[in-house]
Parts: C-alpha cells; sequence; structure tokens
C-alpha cells in the first residue's frame, strides 16, 4: 500500500475567473488536498464558498488556473484535452444532486453509457456489469424503466451504479441527497458507503447535510475558496 | 440496448427518436424537399429525351457537306496587292463530296459511329395530272438510312418487308400531305422532274407521316442511283449522314472527323443550337429550383438540431463528464442530420416516384396517347439520397460544432 500514490492530490491549486480583466475574481486560492483509496471524505462548505468550482477542477471539467491535480499519481496539467476526457471517464465517476440521467435511455441503458462511450468493452461484459450495479443498488427489476419514469431516490441509485459503471478510484458526489427525502436519502448514502467499503473506491461528497457529513471518514471544509484552517489542522476527521 | 453499433449511431437514433414529432416533421419537411427535385428531375429528363428521340429519329447525328464554294481575290504582281476590289460570293453548285466512297470506308471503321449513308438531296418538282408539287427529294441507300432516320416507323401505307419500305431505283416514297395534294396512293405513279431538267416516271411505293405538315408535304425519298441520275451528279453524293453511339459526344466526334478528312462535319449540337440552348435555360432555372429546395431543407435541418442541442445540453454535459469527447458529441449530431436527410430522401423518392407516375397517367395528348415515354433512371434516386444525406451532414455543421464545444460544467447547468 506504500508505493501506492493517492486517489488525488491538490498542491496549491487557485481559480480565477476573468484573468486580467476589472471583473477578475479568485475563487479558490491555495487549495490542498490528499484522497487516499478506500476514503471517504465530506466537502462541506457555505453557498459560494467555492465547492462546485473545486469539484469541478477535480472531476477535470475545468482547469486550475494555477496549482497541481494529480489523479493517481498523473499530473493532469500535462494533459490535452483529450487525454483528460479518457482519464476522467476511466478514472472518475460523477453523482450529481439532479440525477442527470440521459432521459432517452433505460436505466440500464444509462449505466451502460460510460462503458459505450469507451468502446472497449464487449456487449456482453457491458450488460452483465450494469445489470449487477444495478442489483447492487436493487434496482436490478426496473432496469429497462426509462429513466423518467422512476422516482428520485431511484434515479440516484441509478446515477450511482452509472458513476461506478468505468470502476473508476474516484466517484464525485455533488450534493447527491439533496433532492431526496431523509429515507431516500438515508437509502442512497448507504448504497454508496456500502459500494466504498466493498470495493475500495474513494468518496468525495459535496453536502450541506452536517449529519450526513458526520457519518462520513473526515470533513474538508471551503471557506471563502480556503481550506479551512492550516497545515494537518485544515482536515478534521470526524471520525 | 445491444452493442451491434457504436455509441455514435445508438445515441443518435436514440436523441432522434426521442423527439419523434419534430423528427417527424423535420423528415416530412425534407421529403417534401426530396420529393420536389425527383419530380422535376423525372419530368424534365423524360422531356428533353423525348425531344431529343424526336430529334434524332428525323436527322443524322453528324453530316459531311460539300465545302463552300468561295471566290479568291485576284492577286496584282506585287505581294499584298489585290485587283478586284469586290469579292462576289459565288452560287453554290451541286457538287458532289470528293472521294466519298473512301471517307465512307474510313468512317465505318470508327469506333464511335455506328451507322454511315451516303445519300443525296435536291430539289424536284412532282407531277402527276395538272398538279404539280415542289419536293425535296433525298436520294438514300434504305439499308443504311433507315438506321438513322426511322421512315419505317412513320410509314401509314405500304408493304414493310423485314421492317422496310420498298425502295428500288422505280420507287418513290412520299409523306400524306404530298399524297392527298396530288392524289395518289401505294402503287400510283408519279412523274419526278428534277431541277436538271431530267425526268423519271416512279411508282409511290409507301407513304409516311412524320407528324408534321411540312414534311409531309415537301419530303420524297427515292434509291440513291435514281436522285443522281434525276440530278445529274451520276456517281456523287452531297451528304454523308452518320449516328455515333453516343449523341451527346457528335460535336466532338464531327470534329475530329473535319480534321480528319478535311471535310465540313456539321454535329446535330451544332445544327440544333437554338434547341440545345433552351435545354441549357431550362436545366439552369431547374438548377436554381433545386437550390432553393436544398437550403430550405438544409435549414430546416439545422434549426432543427440547433433546437436538439439547446434541448440536450445538459444530456450533453453529462455525457461530456463522462468521458465522451468533442469528436464523438460533435458525430452524434452530424449522424442525426445525416439520417434525417436519409430517411427525408427515402420518403421523399417514393413520394415524387409515385407523382411522377400519377402525372404520367393522368396528363395526356388530345388523342390519349403519352405525351413522352415514362422513364425514372435508378440513379437519380441515388442522387437525391446522396444529395440529402450530404445536405443534412452539412446543415448539422453548425450545432454540431455548437455541441461539440459547449463547456461541460454551463451545460449541466443547462
Amino acid at each position: 500500500m506504500a508505493d501506492t500514490p493517492p486517489v488525488l492530490r491538490l498542491e496549491a491549486v487557485c481559480k480565477t475567473y476573468n484573468l486580467g480583466t476589472e471583473a477578475e475574481v479568485e475563487v479558490l486560492h491555495d487549495i490542498d488536498l490528499v484522497l487516499q483509496p478506500h476514503e471517504f471524505v465530506a466537502l462541506m462548505g457555505p453557498s459560494g464558498s467555492g465547492k462546485s468550482t473545486l469539484l469541478n477542477i477535480i472531476g477535470l471539467l475545468d482547469r486550475p488556473t494555477s496549482g497541481k491535480l494529480f489523479i493517481n499519481g498523473q499530473d493532469t496539467g500535462e494533459l490535452d484535452d483529450e487525454a483528460l476526457t479518457k482519464l476522467r471517464g476511466r478514472s472518475i465517476g460523477f453523482v450529481f444532486q439532479s440525477h442527470f440521467l440521459i432521459s432517452a435511455f433505460t436505466a440500464i441503458e444509462n449505466v451502460m453509457m460510460p462503458m459505450l462511450v469507451d468502446q472497449k468493452f464487449p456487449n456482453a461484459a457491458m450488460r452483465a456489469r450494469a445489470h449487477a450495479l444495478l442489483a447492487e443498488m436493487e434496482l436490478d427489476k426496473w432496469e429497462d424503466n426509462l429513466a423518467n419514469n422512476m422516482s428520485g431516490g431511484q434515479q440516484q441509485r441509478v446515477a450511482i451504479a452509472r458513476g461506478l459503471s468505468m470502476n473508476p478510484s474516484l466517484i464525485l458526489a455533488d450534493e447527491p441527497t439533496g433532492n431526496l427525502d431523509s429515507v431516500s436519502a438515508d437509502t442512497v448514502f448507504k448504497m454508496m458507503r456500502k459500494v466504498n467499503i466493498a470495493n475500495g473506491t474513494t468518496f468525495l461528497i459535496v453536502t450541506h447535510n452536517i449529519d450526513l457529513a458526520k457519518r462520513c471518514d473526515r470533513i474538508v471544509e471551503v471557506v471563502d475558496g480556503r481550506m479551512e484552517g492550516q497545515g494537518a489542522d485544515r482536515l478534521r476527521v470526524s471520525r | 440496448m445491444n452493442r451491434w453499433a457504436p455509441f455514435e449511431w445508438i445515441t443518435s437514433i436514440r436523441f432522434l427518436k426521442e423527439g419523434r414529432m419534430q423528427t417527424l416533421f423535420i423528415i416530412t419537411g425534407i421529403a417534401i424537399g426530396v420529393a420536389v427535385i425527383v419530380f422535376m428531375s423525372a419530368l424534365l429528363t423524360s422531356l428533353q429525351a423525348n425531344i431529343v428521340r424526336r430529334v434524332l429519329t428525323s436527322q443524322p447525328h453528324i453530316q459531311i457537306i460539300p465545302p463552300d464554294e468561295v471566290a479568291r481575290s485576284l492577286r496584282g504582281n506585287e505581294p499584298g496587292t489585290t485587283l478586284a476590289a469586290t469579292i462576289q460570293r459565288p452560287t453554290q453548285r451541286l457538287r458532289s463530296i470528293d472521294q466519298w466512297q473512301t471517307i465512307t470506308a474510313q468512317l465505318v471503321q470508327h469506333p464511335d459511329i455506328t451507322y454511315v449513308s451516303p445519300n443525296l438531296s435536291a430539289s424536284a418538282l412532282a407531277v402527276r395530272g395538272d398538279a404539280s408539287r415542289s419536293i425535296t427529294m433525298t436520294g438514300i441507300d434504305p439499308l443504311v438510312y433507315f438506321k438513322i432516320v426511322k421512315l419505317p416507323d412513320f410509314i401509314v401505307l405500304g408493304t414493310l418487308i423485314n421492317g422496310m419500305p420498298q425502295l428500288t431505283s422505280e420507287d418513290i416514297i412520299i409523306g400524306t400531305e404530298l399524297a392527298k395534294d396530288l392524289g395518289v396512293t401505294v402503287g400510283d405513279k408519279l412523274n419526278v422532274t428534277a431541277a436538271s431538267g431530267n425526268a423519271r416516271l416512279l411508282t409511290v411505293s409507301a407513304i409516311f407521316d412524320l407528324g408534321n405538315k411540312g414534311a409531309n408535304s415537301h419530303n420524297a425519298f427515292v434509291a440513291l442511283r435514281t436522285a443522281q441520275v434525276l440530278a445529274n451528279l451520276v456517281g456523287g453524293v452531297l451528304a454523308i449522314d452518320i449516328t455515333v453511339v453516343d449523341p451527346y459526344q457528335a460535336e466532338v466526334i464531327a470534329q475530329e472527323i473535319s480534321v480528319g478528312t478535311g471535310r465540313t462535319a456539321d454535329s446535330w449540337i451544332k445544327t440544333n443550337a437554338q434547341f440545345f440552348t433552351a435545354i441549357n435555360a431550362q436545366k439552369l432555372s431547374f438548377g436554381v429550383i433545386r437550390l432553393f429546395v436544398g437550403l430550405s431543407v438544409a435549414f430546416g435541418i439545422a434549426s432543427v438540431l440547433v433546437v436538439s442541442v439547446i434541448q440536450r445540453s445538459k444530456d450533453i454535459g453529462i455525457l461530456r463528464a463522462m468521458g465522451t469527447s468533442q469528436r464523438q458529441i460533435l458525430r452524434v449530431f452530424l449522424l442525426q442530420g445525416a439520417l434525417l436527410g436519409f430517411l427525408g430522401s427515402i420518403v421523399g423518392s417514393a413520394l415524387g416516384g409515385l407523382s411522377f407516375l400519377f402525372f404520367h397517367s393522368v396528363v395526356r395528348q388530345s388523342d390519349g396517347t403519352e405525351i413522352f415515354p415514362f422513364s425514372i433512371e435508378p440513379s437519380l434516386f441515388v442522387s437525391a439520397l446522396v444529395l440529402a444525406v450530404i445536405t443534412g451532414v452539412a446543415a448539422a455543421a453548425v450545432p454540431a460544432l455548437r455541441a461539440a464545444r459547449l463547456d461541460p460544467v454551463v451545460a449541466m447547468r443547462g
């Protein structure tokens, strides 16, 4: 394990919008963060603190203005857009607050989609994996339903299954229980935790729910674009 | 979802299926555009082919004629001086084509030439009793001439032997109007006097109807030998009629013959220049119509896909987040354009073909016969399909680029 690089390492990451203009605004300042394999981490902070921007940068959907970002030890600053897209598809899974399932496809097709995009999987293997993931989410009976015909909790579990379909090392979940009732939220959280324990997948979960955050391995707080505290104190381990 | 096709195909088809009303309307729009193009192309091609066929069944593709007689200026002793101030154009006498037998033998060997028919046309007077009419008497070798000018197809009276009317040196074939004017029918005698003064008593062996009053009253056909005797041009011919494999290559071959033989060779394209001007004008106007129809189809596809990109921006964002490359997104939308063009052209081709069939069966001449023979080239459908697919892809280019360039973060935010 000592040789295994962290799943995620951020070194002095800054993000500035409208660089060089009068409207220039620095959203993130010198963010350092390390996520190890098997970790289940909550990312908290008030609205407008820069959580979503940070999540987009970690998810390789946006580039930092300065600083370094490593995914599984690979420096992403050296990669072009095409390589970043490929790395994102294979190493990172996304779960969003609004589910974002593709309405034209059924539940199982949504789960198969990342594998189809990657073009590496034979059809039978793709279907078998999607079926297994949906079974893990207790949705195998609903796999042929169109995404629109499912409840919010079910859609979110499909989204988790989709996030896991490429067996990524990191899952980024942006308020995954934000739009769900307490029972569905609890179910979804337990599912994510189950996957984390069973597969060792690292989770970084953005949430405003302190009770949920307390159930994570540790909590990382972002306030005004900075990590709360400095040095070792910035990571407040809750459990 | 079976992985029978790449990601782009599956996604394109699903997107089109999900927005089925939009898809249905735009396919209908494309189909109407393609139907108009197919219908007009088929109509224009058939009408042109019919006109060309009519023109070419009554005249050769190329005709070799004797050279124009010109007067030369009388030169003085000093270089560059002429003695006669005015040069008068000489009258054009009946002169045989020099060495026409050799030229005919050469032309028969040409791979692009199908038939070669030496002939002689001269004016004459057809007399029966007190009635007389001026005619253009053409002396022909019926075995080859009737392969060029399909006169046997227009014979209305007289016996055909092996598909050809009888034409010995004692026979004459005349038109219906001339037969009516002179009161003759098949088997009757006719006195033919040429401008040279020579006269022969000939038997009417057949009567034709070319569907043109002037042609039926002034044209008459006799054996070449008979015409030579009447025109006082024994052993000579005034023209060599030629047909070629591809009538539209006639002008090129005519120029080749002129260069090769040193004789004047006129193609039907040159002698029917006005006809071709009309055809070209027709083609041009149709091209303009096709351009505007194509543009309206293209803008229709583009507008639907632009709306689709806006509607699907979240889907595009999530696909990008899942690792879909910009190129894959580009291909998804280009494919949608191609599929719309393809499906629209299939429906449109069927619609256009059936409309043309209906038009052909309903619109008739006053006597109930068809205006033109029904024919649609399969290549018309293929070209309509290719054109529609290309238009679809071209129309999809801008929306597809827009989709590919969408920032996934912005796209997911909607």
